[in-house]
């Protein structure tokens, strides 16, 4: 089957079988290895990306069901060189040991975040329960999305990310200074 | 894993998604948010040759008032079932169930009326459903037909859908001011419920004026606690009558034994859970 598909911005078309697995056309068709594979029954989440904004997990929607829709993946949130905000965050946080649940814990924490910009840790661990560290990181997992929640306080989104941009930039000048 | 292959077609129409099932035969499958049928596919527990994906039919999405009662499209996702005012207003229960369904990743794929037709026991949503009581409408070749809750789930993974039929949409009474606790025990996180309790519940001037309980996971299909609501309805809504009525929880069911709990254990836990969950719906 053809599908036409976006993929962290741009177009791609392909024939595709039925039952390939969208996290495996990413990863086999795309190169998109960002995404990885984690558990394979479901549970474990580090396969998750957005489809049409939406986290999903990749393991269970088929690439022809992502046909004429947009996924985002964790190779797409950076920009100009930039971390996205929560990326930067799960690095200044070490919220990370051998990183496998990364792609999947960022992008999970991305739609949380869209979804309530202010969570308190509770609402944070809810939010993160279709993830799951086998290193068991999760302090320094929540802590992360705490932080980033904090840096991206006017909110989600490309506006946001400007914001800490801005801020990223100011704070380098004046280290720069000293 | 891989799914052994499979055509795959995506109807736009409920009439379109009929036909293929029909041209199908035996064989075919209804993918609603495929969030029990991929992992069933992957796994190889099931081989379809034809996969039917209701996602395109946009006329299955949705929630609506018709009067009395709450209609629910069944492509309408846990996600949106919870995003709902109608379904918080109206049937409390379903939202309070709809949110200890898997993780959020899950909630955004899975649909009502795909949890509804995969009928597992111990999924979350067939017991809130029956506790809310209403009716499902399923659309088959020679049209739609209404079939109440308590008929539709008949065995283990069973329902009355015939193979060339769809469940298109879920019918509930509005529960307008119903309280509403779905009461869920399993031992780790992303278990399936041991045993789960859905209890709604009108209370006025300290009475329970009505009362709806079903269980999850203590038989093939969700079970009605009648005993339960009987021994409540038109008593007073405190603590006393809530321990009392709960006591026959567990009366006529014959729950499974397995890994996770006995027969026995599972009884036991009916009654522990639907006394928490009248407390809790009744706010005593």
């Amino acid at each position: 089957m053809r599908v036409t598909v976006i993929v962290d911005g741009v177009s791609y078309s392909d024939d595709v079988e039925p039952r390939l697995l969208l996290v495996h056309y990413l990863r086999e068709h795309l190169g998109k290895v960002g995404t990885v594979v984690g558990c394979d029954t479901s549970n474990c989440g580090a396969c998750t990306v957005h489809l049409d904004g939406r986290s999903v997990k990749s393991c269970s929607v088929l690439a022809v069901q992502a046909d004429g829709r947009e996924v985002a993946t964790v190779e797409g949130l950076a920009r100009d060189g930039r971390l996205h905000p929560v990326q930067q965050a799960f690095h200044d946080n070490h919220a990370l040991q051998c990183g496998f649940c990364t792609p999947g814990m960022i992008m999970q924490a991305v739609d949380l975040l869209a979804d309530d910009p202010d969570p308190d840790e509770e609402a944070v661990r809810a939010g993160l329960e279709g993830n799951l560290c086998r290193c068991t990181g999760y302090q320094n997992i929540v802590r992360a999305v705490l932080d980033a929640a904090r840096r991206m306080s006017p909110g989600a989104g490309p506006e946001a990310e400007r914001l800490t941009d801005e801020a990223a930039q100011v704070t380098h000048v004046a280290g720069g200074g000293q | 894993m891989i799914p052994v292959a499979f055509d795959y077609l995506a109807p736009s129409t409920v009439d379109e998604a009929v036909r293929a099932l029909v041209d199908a035969g035996e064989d075919a499958k209804v993918l609603a948010g495929g969030q029990s049928l991929l992992p069933v596919l992957r796994m190889r527990l099931a081989a379809p040759s034809m996969v039917v994906d209701l996602s395109r039919v946009g006329e299955l999405r949705g929630v609506r008032e018709e009067g009395d009662e709450l209609v629910i499209g069944a492509m309408t996702s846990h996600h949106d079932v919870l995003r709902d005012q109608l379904v918080r207003t109206h049937a409390l229960l379903l939202a309070e169930a709809t949110t200890t369904v898997a993780d959020p990743q899950v909630r955004h794929r899975g649909t009502l009326g795909g949890a509804l037709a995969h009928a597992d026991p111990a999924g979350d949503l067939p017991a809130p459903v029956l506790a809310l009581g209403g009716d499902v409408v399923l659309a088959g070749p020679t049209g739609r037909r209404t079939v109440p809750v308590e008929r539709f789930f008949v065995d283990y993974f069973t329902t009355e859908l015939a193979q060339d039929e769809l469940l298109v949409e879920i019918r509930l009474p509005k529960r307008t001011g119903w309280g509403a606790r779905y009461e869920k025990f399993s031992r780790v996180a992303q278990a399936w419920s041991t045993v789960a309790v859905a209890a709604t519940v009108l209370v006025r001037d300290g009475r329970f004026v009505e009362a709806k309980v079903a269980l999850t996971n203590m038989g093939a299909v969700p079970v009605r606690a009648y005993a339960v609501e009987e021994a409540l309805v038109g008593g007073s809504a405190d603590a006393d009558a809530i321990h009392a009525a709960a006591r026959h929880a567990a009366e006529g069911t014959n729950p499974t034994s397995d890994a996770s709990a006995d027969a026995e254990y599972r009884q036991h836990l009916a009654r522990v859970l639907t006394a928490r969950a009248l407390t809790a719906a009744a706010a005593v």
